[in-house]
């Protein structure tokens, strides 16, 4: 075998390689599970959890029935769960750079946006998982799919684009964080009443005016809606519109301020 | 000769901290250079610089004869990295983690394959290969933190404090590794905090202290400059500390230095031991203990600066960059 750096001498490298690279790290990342099969419980038995006892701890209440709250409720917690694995994005990146992972892959020749985009990638990964699960679940407790499959893979789509954007919240906050466990604390303490003060569980009408206001604008609650209105029926347009122009909101703020704190940090040791 | 490592006027600063005050220092190809001092002296930073992850605020560096800043590419296709912490990833097992770096190497899956399988066994890896790395003692996690730097076989290799918090066996057998690689014909640039280290595996060492340079040479100079070891002794009365003293200064040349009933001086040469105890009889004068020990650096540090390296107990395992 020949020596690799002895024949490679281009000065940067290229788009196709930094994809390789991207690749291969987004491999990287989700070979951890492998080896961690609680993280896999985080997004496989934790959102089943929430669905399970919503559905028949409050379903009866909130809905009349279970099989009624089952279609409300489901693609909302697909919603919620979306929100909540995005903070594996932030942990796994300061697990990086607080253990020195980071340093070792920027001192080798890789395309220097690869770390990151790996790590974004593996999680839109997850993310697909994680639906595709809550999905088969529903189907075992009688959800039935009331569109088309085109409807619903729109909706994948679109939580993925949301997803995304929501990556890159969790990106600064894997940043700014001291250690791993601050990034979880802060991470799921920042999440809960966001995707609580929304239409997840409940529906908005039963709230008072100020929380209705709240709700009404909250991207949770306007994809939940889109969400809903893909798989069982009701208004699509309007809040996948609207879901599309927070994701996007979100990103343009947050994906520059996120490499600039990233380039601060690695230029402050 | 072209220098594999060539560092003029480098100057770094964090904020109010100076790390890097125009250093200057140079590495020719084959050998090892090593960078000795304590916590917060610069070393880690340096390597930084020269590992292209920090970008310096004045002064040139090359690496493999390319500039650090314009060339940062050229230089990571060249340079193998170990951290002060063993950088690999924890999660995965130590095949993977190689595998991981074979791949973003360019190597084919194939070739990535065969090139962690001969690390592996050469590294003595093989058992654990298959065992998340979370679950290795430390030596183990330096070994693969090494054998990773090395998949690419750069010709040049900075090995960032490798040893400490090791056990002393595993520490040899460290060394052992690296002494391997010199005998390839890689370029090492070596940080560590042990005397005793870069003596044994330098062929030039420098100095660092706060971010300058305080001495540089070969071991065997640095050594005949500040003694490899130290000569004590523990008086048995208070009232024959200073004629010990004077016995010690006089014997060896240096600057005794007296704490409480213990006199010590930095001896170059161990025949100063039975010499001492011939004057001590002659002189009729009993002491409680008489040691002969390596020379640390905190005895270097005396030497050259009149003061002790760092306070006692401070965290090895603290960044000093950062500090």
């Amino acid at each position: 075998m020949k020596p690799p750096r002895e024949t490679t001498h281009h000065p940067r490298t290229s788009l196709l390689q930094g994809l390789q690279q991207t690749m291969t790290l987004a491999w990287r990342t989700l070979l951890q599970i492998r080896h961690n099969p609680w993280e896999l419980g985080d997004f496989s038995i934790q959102p089943i959890l929430f669905l399970l006892l919503f559905l028949f701890v409050f379903g009866g209440a909130i809905a009349g029935s279970t099989a009624d709250y089952l279609r409300f409720v489901l693609p909302g917690v697909i919603v919620m769960n979306m929100v909540f694995v995005t903070v594996y994005v932030g942990h796994g990146l300061n697990t990086d750079l607080t253990k020195g992972m980071f340093d070792r892959l920027r001192a080798l020749p890789i395309a220097r946006w690869s770390p990151l985009a790996g790590r974004i990638i593996a999680d839109l990964v997850k993310q697909a998982g994680s639906i595709l699960l809550l999905l088969s679940v529903g189907a075992l407790l009688g959800f039935r799919l009331e569109t088309s499959i085109s409807s619903l893979l729109l909706m994948v789509v679109l939580v993925l684009t949301v997803a995304l954007a929501i990556s890159w919240v969790m990106v600064l906050v894997g940043v700014l964080a001291r250690d791993p466990e601050h990034v979880q604390l802060f991470g799921f303490t920042a999440l809960f009443p966001i995707t609580f003060i929304s239409n997840v569980f409940v529906p908005v009408e039963t709230m008072p005016g100020w929380v209705q206001a709240l709700v009404n604008v909250n991207p949770v609650s306007l994809l939940a809606d889109a969400a809903r209105g893909l798989l069982v029926g009701g208004p699509v347009l309007q809040p996948a519109l609207w879901s599309l122009l927070w994701a996007l909101a979100i990103m343009a703020v947050f994906a520059p301020l996120s490499v600039w704190a990233l380039n601060r940090r690695l230029s402050a040791q | 000769m072209d220098p594999a490592i060539n560092v003029q006027g480098l100057t770094k600063h964090f904020r109010e901290t100076t790390a890097l005050d125009d250093v200057s220092f140079w590495a020719n190809p084959g050998t090892v250079l090593g960078l000795l001092g304590p916590n917060g002296a610069g070393k880690t930073t340096a390597v930084r610089v020269l590992a292209t992850l920090l970008k310096a605020d004045a002064g040139h560096a090359s690496v493999g004869g390319y500039d650090v800043r314009t060339q940062a590419h050229l230089v990571r296709q060249r340079i193998g990295l170990t951290g002060q912490y063993a950088s690999v990833d924890e999660k995965l097992t130590g095949r993977e983690n190689l595998l991981l770096i074979g791949r973003l190497l360019g190597l084919s899956r194939r070739d990535a394959r065969r090139r962690a399988q001969e690390l592996l066994s050469e590294f003595s890896l093989e058992e654990a290969a298959g065992r998340a790395a979370k679950t290795y003692s430390g030596g183990m996690r330096r070994r693969l933190d090494l054998a990773a730097s090395l998949i690419g076989r750069p010709s040049i290799l900075f090995l960032d404090e490798p040893t400490t918090g090791l056990d002393p066996r595993a520490r040899l057998d460290l060394w052992n590794l690296i002494r391997r690689l010199v005998a390839d014909g890689t370029t090492v640039l070596l940080t560590t905090q042990y005397l005793e280290e870069a003596d044994q595996l330098a062929d030039d060492i420098v100095v660092l202290d706060r971010g300058r340079i305080i001495a540089s040479g070969t071991p065997e100079q640095l050594k005949q400059h500040i003694g490899a070891r130290t000569l004590a002794v523990q008086a048995r009365q208070e009232q024959d500390v200073p004629a010990i003293a004077a016995m010690l200064a006089d014997l060896t040349g240096g600057h005794a230095e007296v704490a409480g009933l213990t006199i010590s001086v930095p001896a170059p040469d161990p025949g100063h031991l039975p010499a001492l105890v011939r004057r001590l009889d002659a002189s009729g004068i009993s002491v409680n203990e008489l040691m002969l020990r390596s020379a640390s650096l905190d005895d270097v540090f005396l030497t050259l600066t009149g003061r002790h390296a760092e306070p006692t107990g401070a965290p090895t395992e603290q960044r000093e960059s950062s500090a």
